[in-house]
């Protein structure tokens, strides 16, 4: 699996930035047309029976790709993956013939229970295997490769026996599946466990990375009173993470880029103005890297 | 310990608001840390409340934030969903709602809220019903004096018949826009007829009768058979027909055999 597959969007000539598409800008987006990479939607939101959810996404995938993120497959599950839902996905594949299409290490479902979270299991051999035949199934069943999300977590498992870096590879190694690079989850991840976001990213798989979110996140406190983010995806994007963003793009170069926003959704304009800032993330690392290359 | 063994731990402490975090989750310090762990506990919560409010804005407007949240808070830690299907997550909460306000004596003037929440829940359903064509009035035209009274209706999917003893759907209707709402002229009930002919969910108070009609006739009856169990001989089939035609409920005429 080469890179320029889980990238297709980066061969498009500018730099490909997306947002979430959310309903309540959809009048705005139709009569604006702004130039943008492409929309991301979330698979669940899509899995109603009919009505102005599918007409709305149909309308926007007539003039942009469309990126398609999972949020409740729960891959991340020790016990088999919900058959039903994994065709529910499916099925939205394939109505909407995404470019790329998403999941999250996490499990959210247990014993027939839901819980409407993204939750972290450790990284030992036996979960990295039972995740491996979860994403050959996914793969399978959607007849193409996906990408799996790192996680941000606010606990680690006494049982952990691998890196997450190294588990994201193995994965991405055993099954060919691309990953999506939250890097807004890195530095919730760095902070709350006190590693390095900078050391975390050098280890990371960079060449299996086919698309990258961006998000905001919120301050707390944990009981001995250490800073705990949040990923509340309910803000713009935090300097340091635009940071550790310019430093991926000059590793990585142009690649597909969401600009999450989900809570507190803002007006159109606003969500518009972070996207032209990935933009011009991209371009300023790009010409670094040039500039460098001269020098040497 | 196995991944089973730890999935199963951390759900069971998710699910019991009491219970310690569970030993193998670790924050800085190598320990449980309750507030690392009450993050997820919150998300879920709030997540839920998150659904129940985008589900009954009207209900929410009508008691306010903070009552709604409490309520939904309850109903949250009681109902748990199923399924990662959420679209339906929330629909027995009118039920809900009916149960706790009979135990709430103070608040007579709230009896309308069940109501509100039935109507809210079914314009839910109807705008994430499956897509269909609508029969129109030049299909009815078309039938003949003798087709007529054998002649059955297939209802759109998307359709949703309720009847309501307070006035919830006029109520409802005032709450839409951001003009404030003005209580109902006549605190009556009221059958109302939810539609959805193409992306719009369309909401109506029937006339008398029309709501029986409607029932017979969505129970498979044909159009004799559903206008004389109502035993008014002031009722006008063809008025009524039309109606629901126009209203966007009909998805296909079967016209009957004649005789």
């Amino acid at each position: 699996m080469t890179v320029a597959d889980h990238r297709s969007l980066g061969t498009l000539g500018a730099p490909s930035v997306g947002v979430g598409f959310k309903p309540e800008h959809f009048e705005a987006i139709v009569d604006t047309r702004p130039q943008l990479g492409f929309f991301e939607v979330h698979a669940e939101n899509y899995m109603g029976a009919g009505g102005a959810p599918h007409r709305r996404v149909d309308a926007i995938r007539e003039r942009y790709p469309l990126s398609l993120h999972g949020v409740g497959l729960s891959i991340g599950s020790p016990g088999p993956l919900d058959r039903a839902h994994l065709q529910r996905l499916a099925a939205v594949a394939k109505r909407f013939e995404p470019v790329l299409v998403s999941e999250h290490l996490a499990w959210s479902t247990h014993e027939g229970a839901f819980f409407n979270d993204l939750l972290p299991l450790p990284y030992t051999d036996e979960t990295v295997a039972r995740v491996s035949e979860h994403i050959d199934e996914v793969q399978n069943a959607l007849g193409r490769t996906m990408l799996l999300e790192n996680p941000s977590t606010y606990v680690v498992f006494a049982e952990s026996t691998w890196a997450e870096t190294d588990f994201l590879r193995e994965i991405a190694r055993r099954t060919g599946c691309g990953l999506l690079l939250d890097v807004s989850n890195v530095f919730v991840s760095a902070v709350n466990h006190g590693f390095d976001p900078d050391r975390y990213l050098a280890d990371f798989p960079l060449s299996a990375v086919g698309e990258i979110h961006l998000a905001g996140c919120a301050e707390d406190s944990d009981d001995a009173g250490l800073p705990l983010f949040i990923d509340a995806h309910n803000s713009p994007v935090r300097d340091p993470v635009w940071s550790l963003y310019a430093t991926t793009i000059r590793r990585l170069g142009p690649t597909p880029t969401l600009i999450e926003w989900d809570n507190d959704v803002p007006a159109w304009p606003t969500l518009l103005s972070e996207a032209r800032r990935a933009e011009r993330a991209i371009v300023d690392a790009t010409t670094k890297t040039l500039e460098r290359a001269d020098v040497l | 310990m196995s991944f089973e063994t730890t999935v199963g731990a951390f759900a069971a402490a998710l699910g019991e608001p009491s219970a310690p975090p569970p030993a193998m989750t670790h924050g800085r310090m190598g320990a449980p840390d309750a507030r690392r762990f009450a993050v997820y506990r919150n998300n879920v919560t709030v997540g839920l409340i998150g659904a129940l409010e985008a589900r009954y804005p009207v209900s929410r407007r009508i008691v306010g934030d903070d009552f709604f949240r409490a309520i939904a808070r309850i109903y949250v830690s009681a109902h748990r969903p199923r399924s990662p299907l959420m679209v339906a997550y929330g629909d027995d909460f009118p039920d809900f709602i009916a149960a706790r306000i009979s135990e709430v004596q103070a608040e007579p003037s709230l009896d309308y809220l069940p109501d509100v929440a039935r109507l809210e829940n079914a314009w839910v359903e109807a705008y994430h019903a499956e897509d269909a064509l609508v029969a129109t009035i030049d299909e009815i035209a078309a039938l003949s004096a003798d087709q007529l009274p054998e002649t059955r209706i297939a209802f759109h999917p998307a359709v949703r018949l309720l009847r309501l003893v307070t006035p919830a759907a006029s109520i409802w209707a005032s709450h839409q826009g951001d003009a404030e709402p003005s209580a109902p002229t006549h605190w009556i009930g009221e059958d109302a007829l939810l539609t959805r002919p193409d992306c719009d969910v369309k909401v109506r108070v029937l006339p008398p009768l029309a709501y029986d009609f409607a029932l017979r006739l969505r129970e498979d009856a044909t159009l004799i058979e559903a206008a004389l169990a109502l035993n008014d001989p002031a009722f006008d089939l063809g008025t009524h027909l039309v109606g629901l035609v126009e209203s966007g409920a009909v998805a296909s005429i079967i016209p009957g055999q004649t005789s």
